[in-house]
């Protein structure tokens, strides 16, 4: 590797690695769109649930991987979104619209709760964002229109069953694009580094400059209306809801916390592969019933054991892959106006006399 | 590569400060007006609550008393990260690093959030801090992985990158070699000759005789000395505080 000499370096953020990432994005966002033309509908229902698992995965991942809010409250939107579908298509909207609107309403009463869950810190904020969530399905359980708490269906939907199955496709595709789209943009914004300097000290970001609430309160809210998406997602495909427990249900928390570990929490890439294994663990074994969940705890401790950064983290480690690129390498470029032209390989060696890369070698020596 | 301040006027101006944790005073009634351009020493036994001090001033701890004045304003109310952006910068004498970033990285958190730049313009700013602590050669090494001296050299590169007026330095030079010492030594001159104002604690005391033309002397949360650095270093109030009383 070339010596980082001063004057010498720039700053890579991979960027033809992430135009080869949006090109074969693309091309497996169209295949996935396509798919339903393809398949039946009962493989494409399937996947459904898939694309709101790596949804979820995704969201909490941004929450407790890069900005530290380790939250089990998350259940709180994904309810308030599989039930602001019902508010919004009694008022006359279709179910799709219904869910993109909720889903603007949930970010705007996350904006007004996380007042209150950012006064918590810690164990504090995440037994916090629970105790919420409960008092979110406690009210919302008080509207009889809602169905109170015995849960109801959809009143106004499309009577014909295939068309349902593929715009809820759709609808769950378009979503988790945006997802991954934001959150790849996000973290390689000027916030991604602040996000992750509050994760790792607050104290310090806040001492070089970070609005530490600023930047906590935009991904709360983003998380949020993520959540709330899949919520929204989860009562198309049931048609409603089978009740109020369920979509509130902490064990949302439970399988989220689940993809993000297994995967790698802290990389883009982890909760995807999290949210995979979940999936295949659940459409292949979850008829076998106490087991399943035997099992499902089982491998959540021995990743977390063997492999701390997870399954993503450890393969990363060992070969040096990265399919969502938002760190930055400083890398060496060869000597300004050298004899060598532009775009020919930079063959020169550094120049080892520099006196300027003599004391950095002497200094990490003696650091090392 | 410093914001300049309204020439003649104090930078900073603390005026009463006091600090109190429950019945613990760390700090009572301490008056400190710092020019703009000057490099002010700050010694002291331990518990002396230099490092309160440091924190009350850039906002890490909100004053129990008095206020703080900082570029003409009163910034008592304003929080650390306000302060940062104002133009102050702060380096922790336990360093806290960004384990999971890389020392680059660290260092653009203080160029984008601190400095307020933006793209090339914040790489650019956080490559110069890094050659200016001599650590570009480990910029893309996870600073959870820096052995102790690289950590504290990385407070001063990331407090650097944010582009301070006022460079607040609490213990940096401590368990630094001879060599090592040296080079911080003309790194922290070269940074004052650039016009930037610093506050230097240190227990090295060769090291701040070596750069601050002002040295002050803290004690129990009360300045007992202050003004050019060898008559403190002499005074006998600095004797008594260090070899004990009745001197």
């Amino acid at each position: 590797m070339e010596p980082l000499v001063p004057g010498q370096v720039r700053v890579d953020r991979l960027r033809r690695r992430m135009i080869i990432v949006q090109i074969l994005g693309a091309g497996v966002i169209v295949a996935l769109a396509m798919a339903p033309y393809v398949f039946e509908p009962a493989v494409t229902s399937q996947w459904i649930k898939l694309f709101y698992l790596i949804t979820l995965a995704t969201a909490w991942n941004l929450l407790a991987g890069f900005a530290g809010m380790v939250s089990v409250g998350q259940q709180a939107y994904i309810g308030l979104g599989a039930y602001g579908v019902f508010v919004f298509n009694d008022l006359g909207l279709d179910p799709y619209s219904s869910a993109l609107v909720a889903s603007v309403a949930i970010g705007v009463i996350a904006f007004a709760l996380s007042f209150v869950a950012f006064r918590l810190r810690g164990g504090y904020f995440a037994i916090g964002t629970w105790v919420i969530a409960e008092a979110v399905r406690q009210i919302v359980i008080r509207f009889d229109s809602l169905g109170a708490g015995r849960g109801r269906g959809i009143s106004d939907y499309t009577a014909d069953p295939v068309l349902r199955n593929l715009f809820t496709y759709w609808l769950a595709l378009g979503i988790l694009t945006a997802t991954l789209i934001g959150a790849l943009f996000l973290l390689r914004s000027r916030m991604g580094v602040a996000l992750q300097s509050i994760r790792d000290n607050e104290v310090a970001a806040r001492a070089l400059g970070v609005d530490v609430s600023r930047a906590k309160r935009i991904v709360f809210v983003l998380a949020a209306v993520m959540a709330a998406l899949a919520g929204s997602v989860i009562c198309l495909q049931q048609i409603g809801v089978q009740s109020p427990s369920q979509m509130f249900s902490v064990s949302f928390s439970a399988f989220m916390i689940f993809m993000v570990l297994i995967g790698g929490i802290g990389t883009l890439e982890g909760p995807i592969l999290g949210a995979v294994i979940y999936y295949v663990m659940d459409l292949y074994f979850s008829q076998m019933g106490l087991w399943y969940l035997v099992v499902l705890g089982v491998l959540a401790i021995a990743v977390t054991l063997f492999l701390p950064q997870g399954i993503w983290g450890a393969l990363r480690a060992r070969f040096d892959i990265t399919l969502f690129p938002v760190g930055h390498r400083v890398v060496a470029v060869p000597g300004p106006r050298s004899s060598s032209p532009a775009g020919a390989r930079p063959s020169q060696p550094a120049p080892r006399t520099d006196p300027q890369t003599d004391t950095t070698a002497a200094s990490a020596r003696t650091e090392g | 590569m410093s914001r300049t301040a309204g020439a003649g006027e104090a930078l900073l101006e603390v005026d009463s400060v006091a600090k109190s944790y429950g019945a613990l005073d760390v700090l009572t009634a301490v008056h400190l007006s710092v020019p703009a351009g000057q490099a002010l020493g700050i010694v002291g036994p331990n518990g002396a609550g230099k490092s309160t001090l440091l924190s009350v001033i850039n906002g890490t701890e909100r004053a129990s008393a008095g206020t703080v004045r900082f570029a003409g304003r009163d910034v008592t109310a304003v929080g650390a990260d306000a302060r940062a952006r104002a133009g102050m910068g702060r380096t922790f004498q336990i360093p806290r690093p960004f384990t999971h970033l890389t020392v680059f990285e660290n260092a653009l958190a203080g160029a984008t959030a601190g400095a307020g730049l933006h793209g090339r313009a914040a790489d650019d700013r956080a490559l110069e801090a890094l050659v200016l602590a001599d650590m570009l050669d480990v910029a893309n090494t996870p600073a959870g992985e820096l052995p102790l001296l690289g950590r504290k050299r990385l407070e001063l590169a990331r407090a650097l990158a944010t582009d301070p007026q006022l460079l607040l330095l609490d213990e940096i030079a401590g368990g630094l070699t001879e060599a090592e010492c040296d080079s911080l030594i003309a790194t922290i001159r070269e940074l004052h000759a650039q016009g930037i104002t610093i506050i230097w604690i240190e227990h090295v005391v060769r090291a701040l005789l070596a750069v601050v033309e002002r040295l002050v002397c803290l004690a129990s949360g009360v300045i007992v000395a202050d003004g050019e650095p060898d008559a403190v270093m002499r005074s006998d109030e600095v004797q008594a505080v260090y070899l004990g009383g009745g001197l």
